[in-house]
């Protein structure tokens, strides 16, 4: 199991999503797994290893570290991955569930004249309206939360974005406030910075995707109510027309009978 | 029968022979790839999804994002200069050796690893049984059920006890991780007297908060599992009852009417 399995499973979604969805896809997997697999994990690789404290106190360098780094960058980025694609696995689930309810009634004979045959039920896209929308809407929400979630502990685990090349430390067993210096800072806090300028880029888009969705079933709602709107006014012609020709017509019988109208 | 397993004992005898003389010959030993990696049991278990009800696909789904992708790319290597970071203040040598097995007996990521594969294996009892009916089909050349992979009769039976068994691994499991190690949180210290160390020495833990983080996680996938795996219990037992009541149901309705 790795990123590769996650990218097969989330793959599978990007039939069903909009144009903005199979942009946050791209941006998810090339910008931030990417980057995560390739290259951030070489800088923080030996993080415990070249942090070194101004003491011979054993003990000090792990209590230090500990306390500075309660849990380490990549894995914090990691389980935001992880966390931030999993919604998108509803939607996988709600279409996977489609499907097999679709297949049942073909196979009842329901649906023969929708579809030839079971491999056209596969094939075909589902659209993103009814129940699929309010799971789509819901997956972008909790995509949104969990990206706010995680930019906020990290800005509250590390005091911010920035990692400093010194850190003072006096927890016991250190005997007094020692310097300890972090391995490649700056490095750090380049990929620190684009890590989360990706996640910002992510939030815009499933922001975005939010507004887009919501305005299409404005659009359409608003499409149909003038629909309706107009319908009556044509049924108002119609049985006016309707009217007019008894009333020609009766007018007509009674010059032919000879009976006063 | 024997013949066959004599030839291939033959069989593999050949293939060490000319293996043996590539080594000699170009004086590199052959290596092998891993066949046995977390890959293989992933395709297992994605072989399971097929014959599982929704609430064991959910539960696929969290075993394999939840719990195998979280500990192949984060949790492995947390755990790992867990020894080489192990430090006691003491120069005797020999002392945080014996201090780091004293406290660590197992690895606690090892101890993950097992509970994954223990908990994920009772599922291949139903891929097992599904392949026993086809197998017996093709062997009797007739159809024998009505489909080997509807959930009923002998399978229904297979699939409840591959549950127990899940649940029985996942409750034992993390009884085990609180016994051997006292809850399941790591202390930054521990103090260790043991021979060779010659008085009360202070271990210092690397990683301890990463690690308490990691471990609750695990304990949190682990209590989702069991409560899934109940919940498909309940669900399982719940439809039989139903089908058995609507079966007599009818029956009493015709006794009635006579």
């Amino acid at each position: 199991m790795d990123w590769g399995t996650l990218h097969t499973f989330i793959g599978g979604v990007n039939k069903h999503s909009t144009s903005i969805g199979k942009v946050w896809i791209t941006v998810i997997f090339i910008f931030r797994v990417m980057i995560l697999v390739v290259a951030a994990q070489e800088v923080w690789g030996d993080e415990q290893d070249d942090f070194v404290c101004n003491t011979l106190q054993p003990g000090c360098k792990n209590v230090c570290y500990d306390h500075f780094f309660p849990v380490s960058h990549i894995r914090l980025w990691a389980l935001q991955l992880i966390f931030v694609s999993t919604p998108a696995l509803l939607v996988a689930m709600h279409v996977a569930y489609y499907r097999h309810e679709t297949a049942r009634k073909f196979r009842r004979g329901e649906k023969r004249n929708e579809f030839k045959d079971l491999e056209d039920i596969k094939k075909q896209k589902v659209r993103i309206e009814g129940s699929l929308w309010w799971t789509y809407t819901s997956s972008i929400f909790f995509r949104i939360i969990f990206e706010a979630a995680f930019m906020y502990v990290f800005y509250f685990l590390y005091n911010g974005y920035h990692l400093p090349w010194v850190l003072k430390c006096g927890i016991d067993p250190c005997p007094n406030l020692v310097d300890c210096f972090i391995s490649r800072p700056t490095e750090k806090t380049v990929f620190t910075v684009f890590m989360i300028s990706a996640s910002v880029i992510c939030m815009l888009l499933n922001v975005a995707e939010l507004c887009y969705l919501l305005l299409k079933v404005c659009f359409r709602r608003s499409k149909r109510g003038q629909t309706q709107r107009n319908h009556p006014n044509h049924a108002l012609k119609e049985s006016k027309q309707n009217e007019m020709n008894e009333l020609i017509s009766d007018s007509g019988q009674n010059a032919t009978t000879g009976f006063p109208s | 029968m024997d013949g066959s397993r004599t030839g291939c004992r033959a069989g593999m005898i050949t293939l060490r022979q000319e293996e043996t003389a590539l080594s000699l010959q170009t004086g590199i030993l052959p290596s092998f790839e891993p066949v046995m990696s977390w890959m293989f049991l992933r395709d297992l278990l994605s072989g399971v999804n097929k014959y599982s009800t929704g609430i064991g696909r959910i539960w696929l789904a969290v075993v394999f994002i939840f719990r195998l992708l979280v500990y192949m790319v984060a949790a492995e290597h947390v755990w790992k200069d867990e020894q080489k970071e192990f430090e006691c203040n003491i120069r005797q040598p020999g002392c945080e050796n014996v201090c780091f097995d004293y406290y660590f007996p197992v690895s606690q990521v090892r101890l993950w690893a097992l509970q994954l594969i223990m908990v994920s294996t009772p599922s291949l009892l139903v891929v097992l049984h599904v392949a026993y009916c086809e197998g017996r089909e093709k062997r009797h050349r007739k159809k024998l059920y009505v489909s080997p992979g509807t959930m009923d009769g002998g399978l229904w039976y297979t699939y409840l006890i591959s549950l127990i068994v899940k649940t029985g691994f996942e409750i034992g499991f993390l009884v085990l991780f609180y016994k051997l190690y006292d809850g399941f949180s790591v202390p930054y210290l521990v103090k260790c007297d043991l021979k060779p160390c010659p008085n009360t020495v202070d271990c210092f833990i690397s990683k301890p908060t990463e690690k308490t983080i990691f471990i609750l996680f695990l304990v949190s996938t682990s209590c989702l599992c069991v409560i899934l795996n109940f919940m498909e219990l309940s669900f399982l037992v719940l439809k039989c009852l139903i089908k058995c009541c609507l079966q007599k149901y009818p029956k009493s309705l015709k006794v009635l009417s006579v």
